[in-house]
Parts: structure tokens; C-alpha cells; sequence
């Protein structure tokens, strides 16, 4: 963005400090403005004045252009699963954070028969990964005109455009593509996508319908020229292909594409700053079984999560390759910012009571959801301890000590749990098991070592409680 | 009317490509839905008197001019307004430029019968001055390489994993063999764990046999690991350093919080290299490169640090990002940073999401088979952090290896040639 301090933003506010916007002072509205939590729009005061006077509607267009991201924003779709892609400020993660996560859309090839196109469409509508404390999901479908019959394509549209989810059109043609959208233009699907060759029927159609377009070239000049092109007539939703180009030379070539359109674009060249998209479909026209293929369709789109890829199509919707996918894009969009931490304490998991287990877990966000979730999953009923451990996982907080005895100990007093229960029976995670010495010590408490997983929690209950030699404290 | 007549009458009401009109061949010309006003009236005249020349001159050639004028109903509808001309606005992409001050130390592992060791080759790691695979900022060259895990004592290894190795988990010189000749390991890291005071306690004299048999049966630089007792590391490590003599053994790890000096100085004695590892922090990495280098008086060409590997789903945004700055630190100036970085990309088998059968929660779709996933959690931690700066790579399973060679190879330019096909005609 362009405002490098709150001070440039704070010069265009009320400076009334009236608190309406959700913070104490203009001055703190601001630096909130220049991290992007928090919209113009939610200063009420300007907002108001914009309305009757000239001069407060230039201000607000004014923070607008300050804090406008460096890369365009695009929306593909329209309603509860309209997409955001782009709207990116920085190169590298740590500086800030990235926003908008890599939207997953996934092939629908018009020549399927309505079964198939059932099935894959409900296969991308139904895909759940539960991961701290939600599910990840994808995102849309790529209708793919190959039967090369505009009658066919725009059938096949209409039936995917059932589904509720955001839609990239795919054809060549512009006059399959005109086709498809005389029936789903009001939906704002992405047109992919013009060429060289047919860049003004393509203008024409976004034009015309006011969806976002593809501008697709492997000359860097080529995608510039027609994206300069595009904005020149007014179309502003601009998403540029590099095209990804599978293997050896080509896929090297690719990265270079990708990368350089981005970093030039961050850096002075406002006529690339669009959302990229890679196609780690292109996978699929390697030679090789449906396995490699899949794998390196993984890996490619693996190496454009992390450098720069906004947009995606994919081939394979099976799930052992669609989880390693959302999970990594997860990761690197989560804001590092933000700890990943939960609040440490007790956690009644179901309706426990004094003969219920007692487990303890760490408060590293994800640690703390998977246990929680793997407890509540296998209908557990029991008391969990949540130790504070800097939102350090298991495994690094014994090593790192900020998993150890004293803090067990002190965790247990302050919540008073053995108040709740009859017994003294501490259930310990597996990686934890050099603790237990320590933690009997310290605590007088009887320590069983569970699983290294919870997710195996259940089987060893089953085995192990109540627990059968009976010698409490 | 020759085509370039109909041209020169656009020209005067300044339209050069006429929208709507198709003309096909010499005299099939067609109207579409749209004409072009206020010329349209004036050029369907023209129009008129063109096709009516040409149909003439035509039916006296004897072709059947009249089955063309059936469907050929002009009657196009007004415009509001005249279109613009559309012409590509050519424009130049000028790639930004990046120079970094920084290069990164390189450290060579292993050492050959003339460099005062015993192995076939020796391997250099580090030297970048850009970052990864970025050719077009500098040449990389070298290229990160793979070291794969052997253990001293059968491990409890996931399903998917277990059936590699079955076979040599009892023998780790065989095993080392078998990582090398079937599955491409540049390298072999021998985890000496049984040293552990809470596994076999194996005593330093008796666990240093199997890093010399591991160097009579492989011919590649190795890596020898310790069991991550403070206690018990540093003098193990040591013991190694001294039977390897002049192997430019990579040493792993000097922690802030074990003996680091003792691993350094045998390091120095007996030429090998100290691998620095820290927990995610890149200020404590920072510190122990520097107590290394400048109290015990390692050479800048004898370290690699491992800043952690937190898998795929499990911290691996923070292990990405970490790296990144280290490396990005470096390349700016940062001495104290400038050298390779090590990953143990075998954690990913930590993540339940690698060798769990199924998924325990309920909402979850399938996970999917886990011979297939279970390796490409792997490949996904490691190429995520092969993004960042990684240069050595601790893995585990075959199929994992093989394709993040192949990423690397590809990457950093060795892998020619490309295909022409276009995904968008795949069936």
C-alpha cells in the first residue's frame, strides 16, 4: 500500500477520537487502517459527511487510495461463497502477512456425462478438513469447454452453476464462452481467457457482462500489453496466467514467470499488480500414470501456494491429494501476527463427572483443537487441562521445558480439579512420557502415559480406564 | 467493388475494422446482428452494388450465385453509437532486479582419499547469493541435497514407511547400503539413538562401531546424529569426530543448552562440520552460530544450522517463515546467518495426517490411502521449505526422496526440455 505511516491516514480523519469506529482514537483507527483490520467505511463520521459534501468524499477516496493493496483485488462469484483473490502487500509472509488465500477451483470438462459432473461437483461442495477449531474447505469448479459445442458447454455451466459455488468458464472460444454466459453472466463467474488471438471478443464479452477476465500469455510482454490493453477499456478485474508449463525447462520457466510478475509488480510495475493464476492441471498432459500425474500436480501447485499463486485449477479431487493442498495453504496464509494460542485452564469435554478421566493437553491452538476434537469425536466424557505453554506444541515444549511439573502443578491448584473428581489419576500425552516422574513428584498424582496421539484416545480408554490396579493415593 | 474499395469507403467515416461484418472469400459478404452507423446506409448501397457486380460477374462464370442470396437477409439494427477501435496496446514487462551484498558460506561434506578422508566424493552445500532457485537473480550452484535416515536400532516406523526397511532395520551398515543403491540418498544420516539413557543406554564406545561400519559400506559424506541428550551428546559426538578423522562428518547438534564448545573443538581437531541447532528462533540462532565461530573458534566453513522443522500442518508457517528470514538476513549482510540450512523433513511423519489410517473426526471427508498421503506429506514439508533456503534435507521414505530430487533438479535448471501440450485439450 501506499501509506507507509498512520500519520498520512490520520491527516484525512475527523481526529474527534469519538470512538464510533470500534477504537479509542482516530490515531488508533489509523494504524489499524494501515495494518488492514479494520475499513474506512467504519468511521460513521466520514462516512456521513461524504455523503453531503465534496471535500469528505475526496478524504475517503483519498485513505481508499492510501491503503489500497499493492496487488488488485478480484472477486470471482457472487453471495455467501463469493471468492476474494489478490490484494496482496508483500513479498514475504514475516513482513506482514498474506491475505487472501489461493482460491482451489477444480475441472469440470464438458464432456463428461451429467453423472460424473454431479459427482465431481458435489465432491468439491462436500470436501471438509477439520484443522484448529474448523473445517478448511475449496472453493468453485472450472467448467472446461472441450466438446468444442457452445449448446453443450452452456448446459453443462447451467448444471454446475446449480451448485451454488463460484465458477471459472474455460474456453477458448469466444463463442462458447458468449454461450455460457447468456446463461450464468449475472453470476460473475472468471472468463479464461483471452489470448493474442482472441483478446478482443474477450474484452467485449467482460465488458458486457461485467466479469472478471484471464489475460493469458508465456511472453511477459504479451500478458502486459493485454492487460494495459483491458484496463485501457475500463475492465479492471484482471487475473494474469503465465501459463504453468509442467515440467524441466518449462516448469523452471514458470517459476521464473510467476515470480517476476509479482516482484516487479510489488515493486514498480502497477500494470502486473493482478492476482496470478498457476494451472497445476497442466500436470495432467505429462506422460505417466494417474498417480504421478496427481503427485506432480501436488507439487506444482505445493511450489505456487508459497510463491504467489492466487487463483488455481486442478485436476484430481482425491482427498489424500486435496489435504496436503488446503492444509499447506493454510499455513502460509495464517497471519503471523496473530499467536495460535487458546486460553490455558479446565475444559469440561461432554458432561464429566468425579469418575471421569483427567487429561492434560498444552494451549498451542492447534494441539488444544485436535484434542478437543478427537475427545469430542469419540464421545469422551472427561476433564482436560489446558497448560500454558507459550502455544508450544507437545513434543517442543518438553524439550523446550515450558512443559514440565512445577507448571502442571500450579495448573491444577488454580483450577482445583482435584475438587471434581474422587480420583488422582493424571492422564499424560504419549510425547510427554519422560514427564511422568517429575509430574508424580511434584503432584502426588498417579501419571498414566497415554497415546502419542489422541486421535488414539479412544482405544486406549478402552484399555486403560478405569484404571485396574486401584491404588490411589 | 474490390475488397479494398469497401476499405477505402470504411476509412472515410474512419472505422479500420468494420465489427459485425464478416467477409468471407470474394464475395460472400455477410452482416451480422450489428451493423455500423451512420455509414450503414451508404455502405449497404455500396454493399448492393459490390455483390451485385460480383454475382453478375459470376453467373457468367457459371457458378450459382442465386443459392447464396437466399439467407442473405440484411437487416441489421441501428447502433447507439460508434465502436471504438480496438488495437493491442503494445507494452514492455521490465523483470525488477535483485542484487544481494550477502553470499552464503560453503561447507563441504565429506572428504575424498586426496582431501584427507576416505569418500568416493565430497559434497559442497551453501554458496547462494539469492534466493532459492531464483537463476534469474544468480546462478545457484549447488543444489540442495538429500540425506536419508538410518537408525542404530529398530524405530517404530509408520505402515507406509515400515515396508522400506524391514528388511535392514536390524543391520544399519545394510541399511545405509540400501538408501544409497535403491533410493538415490546423496547422503546417510546415522541416528546413533540408542545411546538414549531411556532406550539402550548404549555405551560411546560400542555406538561409534556403527558410524564405522556405516563408512566402510557406503562411499557417500554421512551425517551422524546423537540421541538429543544434553548429557550424553557432546561427548558422543566427539567420539565420532575422533574415529571419522578428516570425514568432514556432519555433526548433529550443538544446542545452546548442551556442550556446544566440546562438539566445536573436536570438530576443529579432526575436520568435520557442526550442525547449530535451535528451536524456531532466529535470534538464538544467531547467538549459537556466533558462540560456535567466535569462542570456540569453528571455521565459517564448518557450520549448518537446523532452525527446526515443524511439519506440514504442525508449525510449519513458522519453520517457513523463520528460514526465510534467516536467509533473507544473510543474503542482506548478516554474517552471523550466512551459512546452509538444514531440515528434518522426516517430521512430517509426526503429523497424524501422514500415517493415521483414517481420520478420528467425525465431519472429516475421507482422508484418502495413506501409502499415498503419508508420502506426500513429506514431499510437501520439504519442497515448502526447499522455498525458503533449505540445502540439506534429513528424510525418510523412498518415494518422498525421489520426487524432491526431482523438484530440485527442476527448479534449479538441470531438468531440460518441456511439453508443448495444453491442459486445455486433455481429456
Amino acid at each position: 500500500m501506499k501509506a507507509k505511516s498512520p500519520l498520512e491516514i490520520y491527516k484525512l480523519l475527523p481526529q474527534k477520537n469519538c470512538g464510533e469506529c470500534g477504537f479509542d482514537t482516530c490515531m488508533s483507527f489509523a494504524a489499524h487502517l494501515l495494518d488492514r483490520s479494520a475499513k474506512p467505511t467504519q468511521c460513521k463520521p466520514l462516512v456521513e459527511q461524504a455523503k453531503k459534501d465534496e471535500k469528505a468524499k475526496k478524504k475517503l477516496q483519498q485513505i481508499e487510495e492510501l491503503i489500497a493493496p499493492e496487488i488488485a483485488e478480484v472477486v470471482i462469484g457472487r453471495g455467501e461463497h463469493a471468492v476474494k483473490i489478490g490484494g496482496e502487500d508483500v513479498l514475504h509472509r514475516h513482513e506482514l502477512t498474506f491475505y487472501n488465500p489461493t482460491a482451489f477451483f477444480y475441472d469440470i470438462p464438458d464432456t463428461l456425462d451429467d453423472k460424473e459432473i454431479d459427482e465431481r461437483c458435489s465432491r468439491v461442495v462436500e470436501y471438509k478438513k477439520f484443522y484448529v477449531g474448523k473445517f478448511l474447505t475449496i472453493e468453485g469448479m472450472a467448467v472446461r469447454c472441450v466438446s468444442g459445442d457452445a449448446k453443450r458447454f452452456r448446459e453443462v455451466v447451467k448444471r454446475v452453476a446449480g451448485y451454488g459455488r463460484p465458477m471459472i468458464l474455460v474456453s477458448l472460444d469466444a463463442k462458447c464462452m458468449r454461450s455460457a454466459l447468456e446463461v450464468v453472466g449475472e453470476e460473475r463467474p472468471l472468463i479464461y481467457a483471452a489470448t493474442e488471438d482472441n483478446w478482443k471478443d474477450f474484452l467485449k464479452l467482460a465488458k458486457e457482462y461485467g466479469v472478471p477476465v484471464v489475460v493469458r500469455s508465456k511472453d511477459l510482454n504479451v500478458l502486459k500489453s493485454l492487460a494495459v490493453t483491458f484496463k485501457k477499456h475500463g475492465v479492471k478485474d484482471i487475473v494474469l496466467d503465465p501459463v504453468t508449463e509442467p515440467v524441466g525447462d518449462g516448469l523452471r520457466g514458470t517459476f521464473e514467470r510467476v515470480v517476476q510478475l509479482r516482484r516487479t509488480a510489488m515493486h514498480e510495475d502497477k500494470d502486473v499488480a493482478y492476482p496470478i493464476m498457476v494451472t497445476p492441471i497442466s500436470a495432467w498432459v505429462m506422460e505417466g500414470d494417474e498417480i504421478e500425474k496427481a503427485y506432480w500436480e501436488s507439487v506444482i501447485a505445493g511450489i505456487f501456494i508459497v510463491k504467489y499463486a492466487d487463483v488455481m485449477i486442478f485436476k484430481s479431487l482425491e482427498p489424500w491429494t486435496i489435504m496436503p493442498l488446503v492444509v499447506l495453504r493454510q499455513n502460509i496464509y495464517t497471519d503471523p501476527r496473530v499467536p495460535v494460542q487458546v486460553e490455558p485452564g479446565l475444559r469440561k469435554i461432554g458432561n464429566p463427572d468425579e469418575n471421569s478421566p483427567v487429561m492434560i493437553t498444552t494451549n498451542f491452538a492447534l494441539t488444544y483443537y485436535t484434542v478437543e476434537s478427537d475427545l469430542t469425536s469419540a464421545k469422551i466424557d472427561c476433564w482436560l487441562l489446558v497448560l500454558d505453554t507459550g502455544g508450544i506444541c507437545v513434543e517442543a515444549a518438553v524439550a523446550g521445558g515450558q512443559f514440565n511439573a512445577s507448571g502442571v502443578k500450579k495448573l491444577m491448584e488454580e483450577t482445583k480439579i482435584e475438587e471434581k473428581v474422587k480420583h488422582r489419576y493424571l492422564i499424560i500425552p504419549g510425547l510427554a512420557a519422560r514427564l511422568k516422574g517429575a509430574i508424580e513428584d511434584e503432584t502426588g498424582w498417579k501419571v498414566l502415559v497415554g497415546p502419542i496421539d489422541s486421535g488414539r484416545i479412544k482405544g486406549w480408554l478402552e484399555q486403560n480406564w478405569p484404571p485396574k490396579n486401584g491404588d490411589k493415593p | 467493388m474490390k475488397i479494398e474499395d469497401l476499405f477505402k469507403i470504411l476509412k472515410k467515416y474512419n472505422v479500420e475494422e468494420l465489427e459485425g461484418v464478416k467477409i468471407e472469400g470474394d464475395i460472400e459478404i455477410e452482416i451480422e446482428s450489428t451493423g455500423i452507423f451512420p455509414i450503414i446506409q451508404a455502405l449497404a448501397q455500396e454493399l448492393g452494388m459490390a455483390a451485385y457486380h460480383l454475382a453478375r460477374a459470376s453467373r457468367i462464370l457459371g457458378f450459382p450465385v442465386e443459392q447464396l442470396f437466399t439467407d442473405l437477409v440484411p437487416s441489421p439494427k441501428v447502433p447507439e453509437k460508434k465502436e471504438e477501435v480496438l488495437e493491442l496496446v503494445r507494452a514492455e514487462f521490465k523483470p525488477y532486479r535483485v542484487n544481494y551484498p550477502g553470499k552464503i558460506n560453503e561447507v563441504q561434506l565429506g572428504a575424498t582419499p586426496k582431501e584427507g578422508g576416505t569418500r568416493k566424493y565430497s559434497i559442497t552445500v551453501g554458496g547462494e547469493r539469492s534466493l532459492p532457485f531464483y537463476l534469474f537473480d544468480a546462478e545457484q550452484k549447488n543444489l540442495p541435497v538429500v540425506t536419508v535416515d538410518v537408525f542404530d536400532r529398530p524405530v517404530p516406523f509408520p505402515k507406509a514407511v515400515r515396508e522400506h526397511y524391514e528388511d535392514v532395520m536390524e543391520d544399519p551398515a545394510e541399511w545405509a547400503r540400501k538408501v544409497v543403491r535403491e533410493f538415490g540418498a546423496d547422503m546417510v544420516t546415522v541416528h546413533l539413538i540408542s545411546t538414549d539413557p531411556l532406550l539402550d543406554d548404549t555405551p560411546i564406545h560400542e555406538a561409534v562401531k556403527v558410524v564405522e561400519d556405516v563408512l566402510q559400506a557406503v562411499k557417500c559424506p554421512i551425517v551422524v546424529g546423537g540421541s538429543g541428550n544434553k548429557e550424553k551428546d557432546p561427548p558422543l559426538l566427539a567420539k565420532v569426530a575422533e574415529v571419522a578423522e578428516g570425514e568432514r562428518v556432519l555433526l548433529a547438534s550443538a544446542t545452546l543448552d548442551n556442550d556446544w564448545e566440546t562438539i566445536a573443538n573436536a570438530a576443529k581437531k579432526h575436520n568435520q562440520v557442526v550442525l547449530a541447532w535451535t528451536q524456531l528462533d532466529i535470534n538464538a540462532q544467531k547467538t549459537l552460530n556466533r558462540y560456535l565461530l567466535k569462542r570456540a573458534g569453528l571455521p565459517e566453513n564448518s557450520l549448518v544450522m537446523d532452525p527446526t522443522t515443524a511439519p506440514l500442518g504442525y508449525g510449519i508457517d513458522y519453520a517457513f517463515s523463520n528460514m526465510e528470514r534467516i536467509r533473507i538476513s544473510a543474503l542482506k549482510g548478516d554474517a552471523d546467518l550466512a551459512f546452509p540450512i538444514s531440515s528434518g523433513t522426516t517430521n512430517a511423519w509426526g503429523a497424524r495426517e501422514a500415517w493415521m489410517k483414517e481420520s478420528p473426526i467425525s465431519g472429516d471427508t475421507s482422508w484418502g490411502p495413506r501409502e499415498l498421503r503419508g508420502p506426500l506429506w513429506e514431499i510437501m514439508t520439504g519442497l515448502t521449505l526447499a522455498l525458503a533456503g533449505v540445502d540439506i534435507f534429513m528424510m525418510l521414505h523412498p518415494a518422498s526422496v525421489a520426487v524432491l530430487k526431482e523438484v530440485i533438479a527442476t527448479l534449479g535448471g538441470k531438468k531440460k526440455g518441456s511439453v508443448d501440450k495444453d491442459w486445455l485439450v486433455v481429456a
